[in-house]
């Protein structure tokens, strides 16, 4: 076991920021598209994030011209360049899949104050 | 009789996944293997022996365990008491001593193996779960018949049941060999190799990875 965890170890992306659910977050991801390479930028809230070693993803969600878009990213996928921390938000609890069935002003998150 | 190809024996340690060149997530098993010495050569040519083979020995124990003939014919190797023995029919063991290792260096990430094992046990299963038979509806009148095989064989000819009939039965805990696992990654510091994708037995279970190829 010692050493499948070691193999996994290596594979870990470090540099990714902590969030939680709740949180705005913006991914940049890398896509090859007939042979280019370009990154798209996908921003919206967390929803949940599947802790795990290499098999860890989280969810996002947004509302994009007024169909709501959710993706799955794999946390320590190489084709994720980066993840940007933009706010956080103040929920109470870890999957907030009820923001599925909310739309316009109750559909948002209060940003964490500073003191919490 | 088909010669073997030149192999090791290893141990499945698990499963895991690792992230491809393109971003794709690979399933993988990770298998300690070896080092693996020869503990004896035979050849049809030189020695007494009708047939050429290499034997080869995995994982060492101590000496209390060896039995006195075991031990006298392990002994001649020069090297410690191994637990596990095979033998490997060759076309020839041609570069082969006695004492010498065989370590997972003889394998090259992308090359294709093959990988023997033994299947998990599944005990006594029936038709549906061993040979993946449809079963029987469950209603439209039928009763006490849903897993059942149905009809097993046909009329006064040839009235009997054919020989290799599916049938229920012991399921799993014999001896599978994957053909074309894809090697992913080989390290000798460890001894591990990284094959791609599922290979047979359950954790800790004794593997037996060879070359695909002759030679």
């Amino acid at each position: 076991m010692e050493i499948i965890k070691k193999i996994e170890q290596e594979q870990l992306r470090i540099d990714i920021p902590q969030f939680k659910a709740g949180d705005t977050v913006k991914v940049h991801q890398r896509i090859i598209e007939g042979g280019k390479e370009r990154i798209q930028a996908f921003q919206g809230v967390v929803l949940r994030v599947h802790r795990g070693t290499t098999n860890a993803t989280f969810t996002v969600r947004k509302v994009s011209d007024g169909v709501g878009v959710e993706r799955i990213y794999p946390l320590h996928s190489p084709f994720i360049e980066r993840v940007e921390l933009i706010s956080e938000g103040r929920v109470r609890r870890s999957r907030i899949y009820y923001l599925r069935n909310l739309k316009g002003k109750a559909a948002r998150i209060k940003t964490k104050n500073q003191w919490d | 009789m088909m010669a073997d190809t030149l192999g090791i024996m290893g141990r499945k340690l698990g499963m895991t996944r690792i992230f491809g060149d393109d971003g794709t997530a690979i399933p993988c098993t990770v298998i300690a293997a070896g080092p693996c010495p020869v503990l004896q050569v035979k050849d049809a040519a030189t020695t007494k022996d009708k047939y050429t083979a290499l034997q080869i020995g995995f994982e060492e124990i101590d000496e209390k365990k060896v039995n006195k003939p075991e031990k006298g014919h392990q002994a001649k190797a020069g090297r410690d008491y191994y637990r596990f023995l095979k033998e490997l029919r060759m076309d020839s063991v041609e570069g082969h001593e006695l004492g010498q290792d065989l370590t997972v260096e003889m394998f090259a990430p992308g090359e294709k193996v093959k990988v023997t094992g033994t299947s998990k046990g599944k005990g006594f299963q029936g038709v549906m779960k061993r040979w993946n038979f449809r079963g029987a509806p469950a209603s439209h009148g039928h009763e006490k018949i849903h897993r059942s095989p149905g009809s097993v064989g046909m009329c006064a000819w040839p009235s009997k049941v054919f020989k290799g009939k599916k049938m229920a039965g012991q399921m799993g805990n014999r001896k599978v060999t994957c053909l074309n696992v894809e090697i992913l990654d080989v390290r000798p510091e460890d001894n591990l190799l990284i094959l791609k994708g599922q290979v047979p037995g359950p954790k800790n279970g004794l593997v037996l990875v060879r070359k695909q190829n002759r030679g």
